[in-house]
C-alpha cells in the first residue's frame, strides 16, 4: 500500500483518508497556531488562526482535508502576519487584562500572541460591555475574556451531555449565553469537574478559589512555547491524551 | 415576568401549527413575534418545553434573526429600507418626518406601546422606494403625504389590512423581457415534456443549455443535479446515472433575495410563480426528490398568501402531491419557509442552517450542500431564476437557450435596476450585452458609476462602460445600480461597509471583527480625521477579510472599499489630514470624566491635542 502524503512548507507529510491538514501536521510533530481546535471535539473552523495556503488558496487546516499531493504553506511570514493580525482582532474586541488575569501564562491566546511576536494591540480598542456571571459557587464566566471558540459549548453538549452554553445575538455582538431561565450558571447542572470547565483557552471559565496556586513565571507558556506545549498534548504519538 | 393564561394558549396554538416540529423554530418564533409584539423570556422557556429543545438552542436563534425582539415593538411596527437606493429616493428625509410625526425616535417604541420604527436592510422596493413594512407587509413609494396618512391611521388604530390597498401596491415594472420572460409558458407543460422524454433526456438538455446558477456564483447547475443524484465528484458520471444508495433528496429554492439593490426574484414570484414551481418540480423528478422547500425572506411576506395559492392550484391540478401527472410514484411537494431579516441567509449552507430551525450560521466546507445538505441528505440550492430557467429549457431543449449569450454565460440574466435612471425596473438581456447599452436604455444620464452585483459586487466607473454582463467579466446575481455625478462615492461605499457589519453573522473572526474595524476605520476617514495611515491600513484590513473569512460575505465585504480605492484613491485622499498620524480620539474630551470627578474645569484641567507633523 502506497502512503499517501501532502507537503507542507516543503517537507513531506503522511496522512490518512479521513484526516484533516492540522491533524496529519500535527501527528508529523509539525504545529500550525490555532485555538478553537481542538483534537477532542469535532472540527470547527471559526478562529482562522489555522488559515495555511492550500495550493495557493486560504483554507483552515483544521476543517479542510488533507488529499493526496497538496502543496500546504503553513509557516511563512506572511501567514505569520495574517495569523497576528488576526490575533490582534481577538485581543481588541474583548477585554483582555493580562496583567490582572489569573489566566496568564496559562492562556492560549497570550501564548499564541507571544508565539506570532504580537508585540501591542493594533487596533482601536472595543471595550465592549459584557457580563461577568459569578452567580455559580465554584466557577466563574467572565465573558470579557471570552474569544467565542465554542470550546465550552462543544464540550458540554458533547462530552457532558449538558448543553450548559451557546453562542447568541450576531455579528460584533456575538456573545456567549447559559442554559437557564435566569441565564446563570448557579441555576444550571454544570460541576468543577465537566470537561467544558476545563477546555477553555482563554480566562473566561474559572474555577473559583485556584487564583494564583501556580505562580506567575512558573506557569505553562512561562517557559514553553505554545508550539511544543500544543505538539505535547496533541500529537498522539507522544501519548497525548486527547490525540485520535 | 411569567406568561399569561392568553398567552400561553397562544404560544402553544403557534407550535401545534407547526406540528411540534424543532426544525420550523424560525416559522415559530415569526408567528410568536407577530402574536405578542415580542418574543419574551418566558416564552423562551415555554417553546423549549414544548418543542423539547434546549432553551439556549430557543433563545440563539430568537436573538439571531433581526426581525425578533425581546422587548416588545409597537401593535404597528414600521421599519424602513435603508439600501443605498433608498436613501437616494429620499428615505432619511421620510423616516425623520415619519418619526417626528409620532414623536418618537428610530429604533424607539412610544410610550403608549402603539407603534414603533426602526431602520432595516434592503427591502427589495428599490425601483419604487423609499420602501419599508409594515407588521412585515411591504409597503412602497413613501412621500410626506403618505407619511401624514399613515400617522393618522395608527393614532386612529385603523387595522392594518384596512388601510388603502395603494400603500402595498407594488409593481413588477418589466422594462425589457427575453428568452425568460416572454416565452409564453402554460402550468404542467415542461413537466409532461419531462416525464415524456424521460429523466436522462431532461438532465441532457440542462446540460446542453449550460445553465448556470443565477444567484451570483454561477456553478453547473446540471452537475449540482448530477452530484446530488450520484453523491460527490469523484463518484458522479456523465450522464445522470444510477443513485447512490437510499436517501432523501431535497430540493431548495433560494428566494432570500437580500442583495441590496436586487428584486428580480420578487418579480419572478409575483408573476411568473408557476414557472418556478414547476423548474422545482423537473429538477425534484432529476435527482429523485420527495420534498421540496422555497425559502422566502421575511421582506416578502406580502408574497406567501399568492404563492400558497399558487402551490394549492398546482396540487389540484396533479401538478404536486403524490403520483404527479398520473406518473406511478412520483411524489414532490413544496412548503415555503420564510426567513426573519438575515442576509447571511441566502448563502446556501446558512439558508439550510435556518430551514433546519438554526441560527444561520455557514457550515464548513467540504463537504457540500449537494452531498450533504438539509438533515445532512443530498439537497440542491437554486436560485429562483435558475429553476425558472430550467422549466423553459426543458420544454424549449438545451439549445434554445445556449443558442444566446456568450461561450461561458449562456442564456440571459435579469438585471434589477435602480438608483439614477429615467426607468428603473427589470431588465432581462443576453449574457455578453456593454454596460453602456444597459445604461442607455433605462435612460441614465451623466453616469459616474455603476455597482453591479450589490455590494458584495464591483463599482466600476465611467472609464468602464465598454466592459459587458457574464461570468468572463462582470458576473452579477443581478443588482445593477446607478449613480450619478450629483453622488458622493463614499457615502455610497459607507452605506455598504454598515451594511456588512450588520449583516456578519460573528462566526469567524476575520468577519466578526474585521467589518466592524472596517466600519469605524471608513468612518473615521469620511469623517475628515484619517491621516496618510489610516488608508494604508484601511486597505490592510480589507484584505485580511477578503482572504480569510469563513464564507461568501466576508470574503466580498471589502469590494466596495476595495474597488473604490482602486479607481478613486483621490476621493479618499481629499479626505486626510495632512499628518502622518491622526489619533482616533479626542485627548481633551477624554478627560471629561476625570474633570467631572474632580471638579475642575480650569486651565490646566485641560490638554491641546498635539500631533508630530
Amino acid at each position: 500500500m502506497t502512503t499517501l502524503t501532502i507537503t507542507i512548507d516543503g517537507q513531506k507529510i503522511p496522512f490518512v483518508e479521513g484526516q484533516t491538514i492540522i491533524e496529519a501536521a500535527t501527528a508529523a510533530g509539525v504545529y500550525i497556531p490555532h485555538l478553537c481546535h481542538n483534537p477532542e471535539f469535532k472540527p470547527h473552523g471559526s478562529c482562522k488562526l489555522c488559515t495555511v495556503k492550500v495550493n495557493g488558496r486560504n483554507c483552515s487546516a483544521c476543517t479542510f482535508p488533507a488529499t493526496e499531493g497538496q502543496e500546504v504553506l503553513n509557516d511563512t511570514e506572511e501567514l505569520n502576519e495574517t495569523r497576528r493580525t488576526i490575533t490582534q482582532m481577538l485581543f481588541v474586541e474583548g477585554n483582555h487584562f493580562c496583567p490582572s488575569c489569573e489566566k496568564s501564562g496559562n492562556c492560549q491566546l497570550q501564548a499564541v500572541g507571544y508565539f506570532l511576536n504580537m508585540l501591542d494591540a493594533h487596533f482601536p480598542f472595543f471595550y465592549p460591555s459584557r457580563e461577568v456571571d459569578a452567580s455559580h459557587p465554584d466557577i466563574l464566566l467572565d465573558r470579557d475574556r471570552c474569544i467565542l471558540c465554542e470550546l465550552c459549548v462543544r464540550a458540554s453538549r458533547d462530552v457532558d451531555g449538558k448543553n450548559v452554553f451557546a453562542l447568541s445575538g450576531r455579528g460584533i455582538h456575538t456573545r456567549l449565553i447559559v442554559n437557564s431561565p435566569s441565564g446563570k450558571l448557579e441555576d444550571t447542572a454544570i460541576a468543577t469537574d465537566d470537561r467544558a470547565v476545563h477546555v477553555c483557552p482563554v480566562g473566561a471559565i474559572l474555577i473559583k478559589r485556584q487564583g494564583f496556586q501556580v505562580p506567575i513565571g512558573e506557569r505553562t507558556y512561562d517557559d514553553h512555547d505554545i508550539s511544543e506545549v500544543s505538539l505535547e498534548h496533541e500529537m498522539p504519538t507522544l501519548g497525548g491524551s486527547h490525540g485520535r | 415576568m411569567p406568561l399569561s393564561e392568553t398567552e400561553e394558549n397562544a404560544i402553544g396554538e403557534i407550535v401545534n401549527r407547526h406540528a411540534a416540529d424543532p426544525t420550523q423554530l424560525v416559522q415559530i418564533l415569526r408567528d410568536v413575534q407577530n402574536c405578542l409584539r415580542h418574543v419574551p423570556p418566558a416564552a423562551l422557556d415555554e417553546l423549549a418545553r414544548l418543542l423539547a429543545i434546549e432553551r439556549v438552542q430557543v433563545q440563539a436563534v430568537a436573538e439571531f434573526y433581526t426581525f425578533f425582539s425581546s422587548e416588545p415593538r409597537g401593535f404597528y411596527d414600521i421599519l424602513i429600507s435603508d439600501s443605498i437606493t433608498d436613501h437616494m429616493l429620499g428615505s432619511r428625509e421620510i423616516a425623520a418626518y415619519l418619526c417626528e410625526k409620532l414623536g418618537i425616535q428610530p429604533g424607539e417604541t412610544r410610550s403608549d406601546g402603539r407603534v414603533s420604527v426602526d431602520y432595516t436592510s434592503c427591502t427589495g422596493m428599490c425601483e419604487q422606494g423609499p420602501a419599508g413594512l409594515v407588521n412585515g407587509y411591504t409597503i412602497t413609494r413613501l412621500t410626506r403625504d403618505r407619511v401624514d396618512r399613515i400617522v393618522e391611521l395608527v393614532n386612529a388604530d385603523a387595522p392594518v389590512d384596512q388601510w388603502p390597498r395603494e400603500f402595498f401596491a407594488v409593481k413588477d415594472n418589466i422594462h425589457r423581457a427575453d428568452l425568460l420572460l416572454k416565452t409564453p409558458f402554460q402550468p404542467g407543460s415542461a413537466l409532461k415534456w419531462a416525464l415524456t422524454r424521460g429523466v436522462e433526456s431532461t438532465f441532457s438538455e440542462i446540460d446542453k443549455s449550460g445553465l448556470r446558477g443565477r444567484g451570483g456564483a454561477g456553478f453547473a447547475t446540471s452537475w449540482k443535479w448530477r452530484f446530488c443524484f450520484e453523491g460527490p465528484e469523484e463518484s458522479a458520471v456523465c450522464p445522470i446515472d444510477k443513485p447512490t444508495g437510499k436517501v432523501d433528496r431535497y430540493v431548495v429554492c433560494n428566494a432570500d433575495e437580500g442583495e441590496p439593490g436586487t428584486f428580480k426574484d420578487r418579480v419572478l414570484l409575483q408573476s411568473y410563480a408557476d414557472q418556478v414551481f414547476e423548474g422545482m418540480t423537473v429538477c425534484a423528478a432529476v435527482v429523485d426528490a420527495r420534498q421540496g422547500f422555497l425559502y422566502l425572506r421575511g421582506e416578502y411576506l406580502y408574497l406567501y398568501e399568492h404563492l400558497k395559492s399558487v402551490l394549492e392550484r398546482r396540487r389540484q391540478s396533479g401538478l404536486l402531491g403524490k403520483n404527479i401527472l398520473g406518473r406511478d410514484g412520483f411524489d414532490f411537494d413544496i412548503d415555503i419557509r420564510l426567513g426573519a431579516g438575515a442576509y447571511i441567509c441566502g448563502e446556501e449552507s446558512a439558508l439550510i442552517e435556518s430551514l433546519e430551525g438554526k441560527r444561520g450560521i455557514p457550515r464548513n466546507r467540504p463537504p457540500y450542500p449537494v452531498t450533504s445538505g438539509y438533515l445532512n441528505q443530498p439537497t440542491v440550492v437554486n436560485n429562483v431564476e435558475t429553476f425558472a430557467a430550467a422549466a423553459l429549457i426543458t420544454l424549449k431543449g438545451g439549445t434554445w437557450f445556449a443558442s444566446v449569450g456568450t461561450e461561458k454565460s449562456r442564456g440571459t440574466k435579469l438585471l434589477s435596476i435602480s438608483g439614477d435612471c429615467a426607468r428603473p425596473g427589470i431588465y432581462e438581456y443576453p449574457f455578453g450585452t456593454p454596460i453602456a447599452e444597459i445604461l442607455r436604455d433605462c435612460g441614465a444620464t451623466d453616469t459616474l458609476g455603476v455597482q453591479i452585483g450589490g455590494p458584495s459586487g464591483v463599482f466600476i466607473s465611467e472609464r468602464e462602460f465598454g466592459r459587458v454582463l457574464g461570468f468572463e467579466d462582470l458576473p452579477t446575481g443581478g443588482s445593477f445600480m446607478v449613480f450619478d455625478h450629483s453622488r458622493d462615492i463614499l457615502e455610497i461605499v459607507r452605506n455598504f461597509t454598515h451594511f456588512f457589519a450588520h449583516e456578519s453573522c460573528g462566526f469567524c473572526t476575520p468577519c466578526r471583527v474585521g467589518t466592524s474595524l472596517l466600519k469605524d476605520q471608513l468612518d473615521k476617514i469620511c469623517a475628515g480625521h484619517g491621516a496618510a495611515g489610516d488608508l494604508v491600513e484601511l486597505g490592510h484590513i480589507s484584505q485580511l477579510v477578503k482572504t480569510t473569512s469563513h464564507c461568501g460575505l466576508g470574503q466580498t465585504a471589502a469590494n466596495p472599499i476595495l474597488s473604490t480605492l482602486e479607481r478613486y484613491p483621490e476621493l479618499y485622499e481629499r479626505r486626510l489630514k495632512a499628518t502622518t498620524f491622526e489619533p482616533g480620539f479626542d485627548l481633551d474630551s477624554a478627560l471629561e470624566v476625570a474633570r467631572q470627578m474632580t471638579g475642575r474645569d480650569d486651565a490646566h484641567a485641560h490638554l491641546e491635542q498635539e500631533v508630530e507633523l
